[in-house]
C-alpha cells in the first residue's frame, strides 16, 4: 500500500515485501503512538506547580511496574508476527530457488553493467547469446535466474520495481531469481559504493511481453545481426 | 629543616607519579597542554570533539548542497567532483562516529563525570589518560591530513568494504586509504586506554559508602559502554591491521583473487560496528537519566531495571551484527537467526524508553534547556528505534538496504545520541564545568532551531528511501525514476533545513562564550541535584574536594523522598 504508491510493484514477490512493510508500519506505529501519547501527556500534566511535591515511586511497586511488564506482551507478540512474516518473505526471495525458464548473467564492474541474455535457443553460454551493456531485457511472467558476478569491487544489483537487491562479490557467482509481472522500462541501480563512478552506473531494465521479447531476441541475436550484416 | 625538605620532596614526588592535590604552581603547559587532571583532559576531548563536529557538519553541508543542487558551485567549497563527494560522505560518517560521538560521549563525559560522581580525586591512571588523549589527537590529525595528500582522502564509505578500500587501482586514493585505516586504528587504541581507566576508576575509587546500586546511572552506562567497546574492538583492530597489510605489504586477507575473502572484513567490522552503536548510546541514555530525574524531581523509575536493560541490550548487541549484511552474499539461512536476535533488541530498548517515560509520571517537570534536550532525546530516539524494526526484518531489508531509509533511521539514532545527548549533558553540567550559568533563553532558541530542522532533514529522507533513493549517489539525475520534481522538493527541504540547523549552532557557541565570560555565577548546586559532583565548588579545583573526599550515604535519585521534610532533594553525601 505504502511502497507501491511510491514505486510500482513489478515482480511476483514485490507485493509480499510491500505487504510486510505495511504490517510493520502498523505494528510499530501503534506502540509508537501510545508511547508518544503517554510521553506528551505526562509532560503536560506533571508540569511543576508551586507547593506540589513529586510522587516518590521507586519503580519496584507492583502497581506501577506491572504496566511496564504488561507492555512486553504486545511487543513480543508484534515481534513474533514481524519475524514470521519477514522470514517467510526472505525464504521465498533469497533461500528458495524455483525452477527457471531462462537464465541471465549479470556482470558488474567499475562502472557499467554487462548483461548476457540467452539467444533464440534460450540457453545461456552458447554462441547465440545476446550481450548488452546497461540494458537488461526480460519478458513478463517468465521466471528468471540471475547469475551475478563482479569483476573488481563489490557492487549491488538493485532493481527497485522488483524489490530486489543483491551484492555482487568478485570471485563469486551468486544465483537468485525474479519473475516480472508488469511491462515497462525501469531503473537498475548499483546500491553498493564502488568507487568514484558509483553514481554513473545506472542501467535500465526493459520488461516486455513474451511476444515483444521474442522479437527483441530475434533481431538482436548475433546470428540475426550477422545475417543482416552479410546482406 | 631536614623534615620539611623531606615533606617537600615527598610532595614533589607525588606530583610526578599521581594526580596533583591542590597544587597551584603548575605551569601553563602542565595545566592545559599536558594535563593529568581528569577535568582538563575531559575538556580537551570535549573541544576536540566539537571542533571535529564542526568539520563533519561542514562536510554534510557540502554534499547535501551537491545532492540537492547537482553541479552547482557550493559556496565556501566550489565544484564537488565525484571523488570529493565520496570522500566527504565517507569522512563525514567516520568523523561523526569516531571523532565526535566517541570522544564527547565516552571520553569527555566519562573523564569529567566518573571521578566527580563517585567522589574520587582523579582517575586511577592519570598518565594513561593523558596518553589516551594524545593518541586520539594524533589520530584526528591523521584523518584530516588525508585531505591534503596526493589522491585525496579515502572515499569508500565509512564501512570501508574491500576490495575497494584495499586496492588503490579501484579506490584511486593510495595514501588516503592508508591514512584512513591508520587513523581509525589509532583512535581505537586511544579509547582502549581510556576504557581501562573508566572501568578501573569506577570499580575501585568510589567514595566510602557508595555501593553498586548507589552509583549514578551515567557512570554505570559509561562503564558498561567501555566494557562493550573493549570486548568488541579487538576483532576490528585486528581487521584494521590486516587491511593495512593488504594495502601496503601485499598480503591478501581480503583479496578474492588470491584466496582472501572480502566478506571477512564485513564480519569483523560489524562485529564491532553494532556494539559500537550501544557504546555511544549508553552514555547518552545515562546523561538523560540524570537530567530527567533532576528536572522532574523524581526518583528514577526502576534503577535496576534500567541497568539490566542496558546490560541486556549490550549482550544482545553482540549477536546482531550480520543484519548489516543480509544481502551481502552471506549464507541466506543466517539472515533468519539475525532477524530474530535483532528484533529481540526491541524488548530491552522499549523497556528502557518506557521506564524513562514512567519516570516523568507524577513528577514536577521544569522545562529547562537541559530538560528539553533530554526529553527530545527520548522522542527522537523512539523514532530511530521503531524504524530499525523495518530494517531488522530481513524480508523488508531486501528492498530497504542501502537506501535513504537506512540513512534516516541511523541518523534518528546517532543524532539523538551524539548531538542531542551531548547538548543535554553539556548544558546540564556547564555550571559545574565553568562555574557560570548559561543563558536559558538563548539555550531554548538554539534547542528549537536545532530540533525542528533535524526532523525536517531526515523525515523527508525516509520517504525518499522508501521511493528507492539509494545512498552515496552524487547526482540523482542519472536515474530517471529518482528524478521526479516532488523528490527534488524533498531533497531541497532537507538541504535548507540542514543549513538552518548548522547556522543555529552559532547561537550555541555564542552562548557558551558569553556565558563563560560573563554569565551569572552558578554556585555549587544550581539544579538542586543529589549527586556528588554538585557538592564541590564550580568549577571543581584540582583534586576535586581539597577539604577531603565525600562519603556517600544513599542512592543518587532520592528526590521528593517522603522522609525528607526540609527540601525535595537529598544529596548523596548528607548523613541521615
Amino acid at each position: 500500500m505504502i511502497l507501491n504508491s511510491l514505486v510500482p510493484a513489478g515482480s511476483t514477490y514485490a507485493a509480499d515485501i510491500d505487504q510486510l512493510f505495511d504490517v510493520i508500519t502498523l505494528l510499530v506505529g501503534i506502540p509508537f503512538l501510545i508511547a508518544c501519547y503517554l510521553f506528551f501527556s505526562f509532560i503536560l500534566r506533571f508540569r511543576a506547580k508551586g507547593g506540589r511535591k513529586s510522587m516518590y515511586i521507586t519503580g519496584t511497586e507492583h502497581q506501577y511496574i506491572k504496566w511496564i511488564h504488561w507492555a512486553h506482551i504486545p511487543i513480543l507478540t508484534f515481534d513474533v508476527i514481524i519475524v514470521v512474516m519477514a522470514v517467510n518473505v526472505w525464504y521465498d526471495v533469497k533461500q528458495n530457488l524455483p525452477e527457471a525458464s531462462a537464465t541471465v548473467r549479470v556482470i558488474a564492474q567499475q562502472w557499467a553493467w554487462t548483461f548476457v541474455h540467452p539467444g533464440p535457443d534460450n540457453v545461456i553460454d552458447t554462441a547465440d547469446d545476446i550481450t548488452t551493456v546497461n540494458e537488461l531485457h526480460v519478458a513478463t511472467n517468465t521466471l528468471y535466474h540471475y547469475k551475478l558476478e563482479a569483476r573488481d569491487v563489490l557492487h549491488n544489483f538493485s532493481v527497485p520495481v522488483f524489490r530486489l537487491k543483491q551484492d555482487a562479490i568478485p570471485g563469486r557467482v551468486i544465483t537468485g531469481w525474479f519473475e516480472p509481472t508488469i511491462t515497462g522500462e525501469y531503473d537498475i541501480q548499483c546500491a553498493e559504493i564502488c568507487g568514484i563512478g558509483h553514481a554513473l552506473m545506472p542501467a535500465r531494465i526493459f520488461i516486455e511481453s513474451s511476444e515483444q521479447h521474442a522479437a527483441w531476441v530475434e533481431t538482436n541475436s548475433p546470428i540475426a545481426v550477422a545475417s543482416i550484416a552479410a546482406n | 629543616m631536614a623534615e620539611s625538605i623531606r615533606i617537600e620532596h615527598a610532595a614533589h614526588h607525588d606530583d610526578h607519579h599521581g594526580p596533583h592535590h591542590g597544587h597551584d604552581e603548575m605551569t601553563f603547559s602542565e595545566k592545559f597542554i599536558f594535563p593529568l587532571d581528569h577535568k582538563m583532559i575531559a575538556m580537551q576531548y570535549m573541544f576536540t570533539g566539537m571542533f571535529m563536529a564542526v568539520i563533519g557538519g561542514f562536510f554534510a553541508y557540502v554534499f547535501r548542497m551537491q545532492i540537492a543542487f547537482p553541479g552547482m558551485d557550493v559556496p565556501f567549497f566550489g565544484q564537488v567532483t565525484p571523488a570529493a563527494y565520496n570522500s566527504l560522505v565517507t569522512n563525514h560518517g567516520t568523523i561523526m562516529i569516531f571523532w565526535v560521538a566517541m570522544p564527547v560521549l565516552i571520553a569527555a563525559f566519562g573523564n569529567y563525570l566518573i571521578p566527580l560522581m563517585i567522589g574520587a580525586d582523579d582517575m586511577v591512571f592519570p598518565r594513561i589518560n593523558r596518553l589516551s588523549y594524545q593518541i586520539f589527537l594524533l589520530s584526528a590529525i591523521i584523518i584530516l591530513a588525508a585531505f591534503f595528500v596526493e589522491g585525496g582522502a579515502f572515499g569508500g564509505a565509512w564501512t570501508a568494504y574491500p576490495p575497494l578500500s584495499t586496492k588503490s587501482e579501484y579506490s584511486l586514493t593510495p595514501l588516503g586509504s592508508t591514512f584512513w585505516i591508520t587513523a581509525v586504528a589509532l583512535e581505537f587504541v586511544a579509547f582502549l586506554l581510556g576504557g581501562i581507566n573508566f572501568i578501573t576508576t569506577a570499580m575501585n575509587s568510589r567514595a566510602p559508602g557508595m555501593k553498586m546500586w548507589d552509583i549514578p546511572m551515567v557512570v554505570w552506562m559509561i562503564v558498561i559502554a567501555s566494557i562493550l567497546f573493549m570486548l568488541s574492538v579487538g576483532p576490528l583492530l585486528a581487521g584494521g591491521i590486516m587491511m593495512l597489510f593488504d594495502q601496503n605489504l601485499g598480503t591478501a586477507f581480503f583479496d578474492p583473487d588470491r584466496g582472501g575473502d572480502p566478506i571477512l572484513w564485513q564480519h569483523l567490522f560489524w562485529f564491532f560496528g553494532h556494539p559500537e552503536v550501544y557504546v555511544v548510546l549508553l552514555p547518552a541514555v545515562g546523561i538523560v537519566a540524570e537530567i530527567i530525574t533532576v528536572f522532574s524531581r523524581k526518583k528514577l523509575f526502576g534503577y535496576k531495571t534500567v541497568l539490566y536493560t542496558a546490560i541486556g541490550t549490550g549482550v544482545l548487541s553482540f549477536t546482531v551484527w550480520a543484519h548489516h549484511q543480509f544481502i551481502a552474499g552471506i549464507d541466506p539461512r543466517m539472515a533468519n537467526v539475525f532477524t530474530v536476535t535483532t528484533l529481540l533488541i526491541s524488548v530491552p530498548i522499549a523497556e528502557m524508553m518506557f521506564v524513562y517515560i514512567a519516570t516523568l509520571y507524577g513528577g514536577s517537570i521544569t522545562l529547562s534547556t537541559p530538560m528539553l534536550w533530554a526529553l527530545s532525546f527520548i522522542f527522537e530516539f523512539l523514532i530511530g528505534g521503531i524504524t530499525g524494526i523495518f530494517l531488522g526484518a530481513s524480508g523488508n531489508d531486501i528492498y530497504m538496504h542501502d537506501t535513504y531509509f537506512v540513512l534516516a533511521h541511523f541518523h534518528y539514532t546517532f543524532y539523538p545520541i551524539a548531538i542531542i545527548g551531548t547538548y543535554a549533558g553539556f548544558t546540564f553540567w556547564f555550571p559545574k564545568m565553568f562555574g557560570k550559568m548559561m543563558n536559558d533563553t538563548l539555550g531554548k532558541i538554539h534547542f528549537w532551531l536545532t530540533i525542528i530542522p533535524f526532523n525536517t532533514i531526515f523525515l523527508p529522507l525516509f520517504v525518499l528511501g522508501a521511493a528507492g533513493h539509494h545512498r552515496r549517489i552524487f547526482d540523482y539525475r542519472n536515474f530517471p525514476e529518482l528524478d521526479y520534481p516532488w523528490m527534488w522538493d524533498l531533497q531541497h527541504l532537507a538541504t535548507y533545513s540542514l543549513i538552518v540547523m548548522l547556522l543555529a549552532q552559532i547561537i550555541f557557541f555564542y552562548n557558551v562564550i558569553t556565558s563563560w565570560l560573563s554569565g551569572p555565577p552558578a554556585g555549587k548546586n544550581p539544579w538542586s541535584s543529589n549527586t556528588l559532583e554538585w557538592t564541590t565548588t564550580s568549577p571543581p579545583p584540582h583534586g576535586n574536594w581539597p577539604e577531603g573526599l565525600p562519603t556517600c550515604y544513599r542512592g543518587p535519585y532520592e528526590y521528593s523522598h517522603p522522609d525528607r521534610k526540609s527540601s525535595d532533594y537529598w544529596p548523596q553525601n548528607e548523613p541521615a
